[in-house]
């Protein structure tokens, strides 16, 4: 409860601090598009992971409901990453999984299996503005950092969690997004991603996304175990926590395509 | 299935499990269900009942090794229904051992397997025996006894299937709702074959990812798991019969998905031959989301299909020219709540309609319920749905997963 009060009190002095800074600095769409290179190159080469994760969606009140995941991800380099997510619980659709090849310049390629009828369904991937599992996440927040999907701009530097961070603009490029723009604050030491606001096709604040507990694996890939969206708008939030990650399984092209999903476990 | 089969299968199970190490994981789950059937007119029969009570019962012991690479599912179900005892029935789902590997994957046992696109009919399946007392949209199936292979290759997976053993079809009974004058038969079902239940059956199939299309070619020979009816007798004399008559059948089927934008497109088209026909039937149509409607959370999918079938109406092909529109409406909340409505005209007659509302939503991360109505207009006895015409009714599910 202690640590939830401390990430609002900084989110807080965060939000105050980046509305004073588009007056005071000019854009400047090469800094932000080599901040954006560096945060995605300092990610490569992890070849592939698989996490367990347990999702908390708390409603307005403060209700919460758990999920258990297992996230298998493999990395591709001229592309974006495929990852098979399978649901554990709650009971009802356990053995259900989501498949997604994350594409640069089309659209992702989604499909869904539903273990009760042994059906793999196509999902329409323009919809990714919707809940993903009812959570805060969105279809599109769940597939992986691409630099073709958005435009760059730096507006300036700022402080996070007591980290000398990057603020930069990233506007997505697919109309379809749910989002006109995402502000991401990356910390200038190591380049990782420590929240992001989401604004709506309005313009308004939608969500705010915190990554916390950040661990070092294989001396270079950072990894958030706590990723806590909050909706602004609706009170509602949901937490994603990484319970365990394994680096470079040897997962295969095999291991995340439409036969390998109907016997995902 | 007969019972000493069922009680063999069991007994093969438990051996397999014991000659593997002690360390081995072994996961047990499965789902208890009640459920309440209330019927909303007087019954067409006087054996029947306006209400029904059933329970059911699927276990699933799961097993795996070779970094799962390996590994058998035994899923077997039972239903004890209030008056029906036909309805009240054993199937075992899956008994399954499955072999993966990069390129290929092999299965051998009892199981299901699903084929096609489109929502309101499935031409193209036609692997599995349709468990018809469970569920009126024919959406739940018995297990098939198979052995296939899979082919997993950059041009698409090939699968083929030899299945040793015939599924009949199940049948509500005397005491059971939804069924026509008298109870259809099954100890005097008729085949065509001469090895009958036992006729071996052949089958493959190709399917395959283009960019936005899915792709799926098909090919079945066996026994056509859907039944012509003989009657035998006449409801004068009191000894009317209606014996199950299972043909052979070559089936040709192509299945299609594209996704363009929030829609999709779907068709399926098949091609039957059979000794006293050959047909072309097909279904197409399309779903289209919008996510976050109103500014709500809910989604909204529309759906419509165009059901066409070259043969007359009958009991268990009734979609001859008929047009399905649809709505699903899922709510996006935690206990995962969704709504589908439907609603089937036939446009050559517009007295032969049917309606469908399926709900559903999570009470506890282990409780979920499902509220299902069905409801059938015909008002000729030559129509497809006479039948069933006074078996309008609403489906109350408790589901307890353990």
């Amino acid at each position: 409860m202690l640590e939830r009060k401390l990430v609002f009190g900084s989110l807080l002095v965060g939000l105050s601090v980046s509305l004073l800074w588009p007056a005071a600095v000019n854009a400047d769409e090469a800094e932000g598009l080599r901040i954006a290179t560096e945060r995605k190159s300092r990610n490569s080469g992890w070849e592939d992971t698989v996490a367990s994760t347990t999702m908390v969606l708390r409603d307005a009140r403060g209700k919460e409901s758990e999920r258990e995941l297992r996230v298998y991800t493999l990395e591709r380099a001229d592309e974006g990453d495929k990852s098979l997510t399978v649901f554990e619980s709650p009971a009802d659709v356990k053995g259900a999984a989501f498949l997604s090849f994350s594409n640069t310049l089309t659209p992702d390629d989604q499909w869904m299996y539903l273990p009760k009828v042994k059906r793999v369904k196509r999902i329409a991937t323009q919809n990714k503005s919707g809940p993903f599992m009812s959570s805060e996440f969105a279809y599109e927040d769940m597939t992986s950092f691409e630099l073709e999907k958005f435009k760059f701009d730096y507006t300036g530097d700022d402080e996070f969690d007591d980290q000398e961070v990057f603020v930069v603009e990233q506007t997505p490029v697919d109309k379809y997004s749910g989002y006109s723009k995402q502000i991401a604050y990356i910390d200038q030491e190591h380049y990782r991603l420590l929240k992001m606001d989401f604004f709506d096709k309005k313009g308004d604040l939608l969500k705010t996304l915190i990554l916390d507990d950040y661990e070092l694996y294989l001396d270079a890939y950072w990894r958030p175990h706590t990723s806590e969206m909050f909706n602004e708008q609706t009170g509602k939030s949901t937490a994603m926590y990484i319970n365990d990650i394994e680096f470079k399984t040897g997962l295969k092209d095999s291991d995340l395509d439409k036969d390998s999903l109907k016997r995902a476990r | 299935m007969k019972l000493t089969n069922v009680a063999g299968l069991l007994l093969a199970t438990g051996l397999l499990s014991q000659s593997y190490p002690v360390n081995a994981e072994v996961e047990y789950s499965g789902v208890f269900t009640v459920e309440q059937r209330f019927f909303l007119q007087d019954a067409a029969f006087p054996e029947q009942a306006r209400a029904q009570t059933s329970l059911t019962v699927t276990p699933e012991v799961f097993y795996d090794w070779n970094d799962g690479y390996d590994r058998i599912t035994f899923k077997p179900f039972m239903r004890v229904d209030q008056y029906d005892d036909e309805r009240t029935h054993a199937d075992i789902r899956e008994l399954m051992w499955l072999h993966a590997a990069d390129s290929y994957e092999f299965k051998a046992g009892i199981g299901k397997v699903f084929w096609g696109q489109t929502e309101s009919l499935h031409l193209v399946d036609v692997i599995n025996q349709t468990d018809a007392v469970e569920r009126v949209d024919g959406e739940e199936k018995l297990g098939q006894p198979m052995v296939s292979a899979s082919y997993l290759m950059e041009s698409g997976a090939i699968s083929v299937f030899v299945m040793p053993y015939f599924r009949e079809r199940t049948f509500a009974g005397e005491e059971g709702r939804l069924r026509p004058l008298v109870p259809i038969n099954n100890d005097n079902a008729v085949y065509e074959s001469e090895d009958e239940q036992q006729n071996i059956d052949f089958a493959i199939r190709w399917q395959q990812t283009l960019g936005d299309w899915e792709v799926g070619l098909s090919y079945f020979d066996g026994t056509n798991r859907e039944p012509l009816l003989l009657v035998d007798g006449a409801i004068e004399t009191n000894d009317l019969l209606l014996r199950p008559y299972y043909q052979q059948m070559q089936q040709v089927g192509a299945d299609l998905l594209w996704v363009n934008g929030a829609m999709l497109y779907k068709l399926e088209a098949i091609h039957r031959k059979t000794d006293l026909q050959s047909f072309y039937a097909a279904v197409g149509g399309f779903e289209y989301t919008t996510v976050g409607v109103f500014d709500s959370v809910y989604d909204i999918g529309w759906l419509m299909e165009y059901q066409y079938d070259e043969r007359d109406n009958s009991f268990f092909a009734p979609a001859q020219n008929d047009l399905m529109v649809g709505l699903r409406w899922v709510w996006n909340d935690p206990d995962g709540t969704q709504v589908l409505f439907g609603y089937v005209q036939d446009l050559d007659d517009t007295n032969t309609y049917s309606g469908f509302v399926e709900a559903s939503s999570r009470m506890t991360d282990n409780w979920k319920f499902t509220i299902n109505g069905y409801f059938f207009s015909a008002d000729s006895p030559t129509d497809p749905y006479y039948v069933v015409r006074r078996d309008d009714h609403l489906e109350i599910n408790v589901e307890f997963f353990f």
